[in-house]
């Protein structure tokens, strides 16, 4: 059974397209057969953070409008086993693709892949509604920072009055050493205030500059502790059930590591 | 080691503040209600109170605030109206 999931957060800059790439890599190497599709049209940048802007040369709106068919849009990711890529047009007009069209080509992609991951735009217009038209589970990227908490709350109204009720909260760029020194809301404040459940939360993590620097998502770097994180939500999206992430234990070995560091 | 920061550092936390302005914050906006909204509902209470008490219209005091869900584990919107009143009417 093939389902689709569109990451959203309404506010810019919180990680929805890094966490649409890392996911994606990540239902991939599970064995999964996995298309992206960026419907952020006009400010496209799922290809440059997979590492795949060269290859394009159809894109959504050509989907939408019968250009081409969807096959020979999608961009194979020659690195990843089972990944595809559909690119946003970035000469069109956000208004290029309808919520019908979306609807259409979501139950077309069905037949063909295990997952659909849709990368949302920025805001609550017409995008947003392009992006969430076809979905039937979604996961809101937040920050722990009031503004885009805020926003996160707005969306999950707007997805509860669209009818996605499947919906759960993405904790991204957690800093363990502000939350303990209580300068950030935790992950259960967070939880606390949106109400909502959580499908996994990605520790900030300076490798996903460098992994975006190079194209490759931190989800295949073992060293990387946001790929850690977003290995686990892989996981629990393919129906498994691992813990969350203990961000506590991770910081408490650093300050030991320190400690025995400098007497050596 | 006796920890000082944890027993004078607590009030001074900025994610409580972070918290509790957020939450207010989400009341307004979950409620999402006009000001025009607020008098229509106003009037109509004051109208229907009118019938049995004495009250002045001047002294309404209606608001949105948030009130705990009966499973007591978040919070909800709520109306909250101060009527005072200046006297009961006596008549059925």
């Amino acid at each position: 059974m093939s389902e689709v999931i569109v990451i959203t957060s309404g506010k810019g800059g919180v990680g929805k397209t890094t966490t649409t790439a890392n996911i994606g890599v990540g239902l991939s190497k599970l064995g999964k057969k996995v298309v992206l599709i960026d419907t952020d049209i006009g400010l496209r940048n799922l290809d440059v953070v997979l590492g795949l802007e060269n290859r394009i040369v159809f894109d959504l709106v050509d989907v939408v409008t019968g250009v081409c068919e969807h096959k020979k849009a999608a961009i194979k990711d020659k690195r990843y086993d089972g990944l595809f890529l559909i690119p946003a047009a970035q000469t069109k007009d956000k208004d290029a693709v309808t919520v019908e069209q979306m609807k259409e080509l979501c139950d077309k992609l069905r037949e063909e892949y295990d997952f659909i991951l849709i990368d949302c735009p920025a805001g609550i217009e017409q995008g947003f509604k392009n992006a969430i038209a076809g979905a039937d589970k979604a996961l809101i990227v937040t920050t722990p920072e009031v503004s885009a908490v805020r926003d996160a709350d707005r969306i999950v109204g707007l997805l509860e009055a669209n009818g996605i009720e499947d919906h759960y909260a993405l904790i991204n760029r957690i800093r363990p050493d502000m939350v303990k020194r209580g300068d950030m809301l935790s992950v259960d404040d967070v939880i606390e205030v949106l109400n909502i459940d959580l499908i996994g939360i990605v520790p900030d993590d300076q490798e996903i500059i460098v992994s975006t620097n190079k194209g490759e998502p931190a989800v295949v770097n073992p060293k990387s502790l946001a790929g850690q994180g977003y290995r686990n939500i892989t996981e629990r999206l393919n129906g498994n059930n691992v813990p969350l992430m203990d961000l506590d234990d991770k910081s408490f070995f650093g300050f030991f590591k320190k400690l025995f560091g400098k007497k050596q | 080691m006796l920890d000082l920061s944890k027993i004078f550092g607590k009030k001074n936390r900025s994610k409580d503040t972070a918290k509790d302005r957020l939450k207010l914050v989400l009341v307004h906006d979950r409620a999402n209600v006009s000001p025009e909204f607020l008098e229509k509902i106003k009037d109509e209470i004051m109208q229907v109170i009118a019938k049995y008490v004495d009250v002045s219209d001047g002294e309404l005091d209606i608001n949105i605030t948030t009130a705990q869900s009966e499973d007591g584990k978040s919070s909800v919107p709520a109306i909250t109206a101060n009527i005072p009143i200046k006297s009961i009417k006596h008549k059925a």
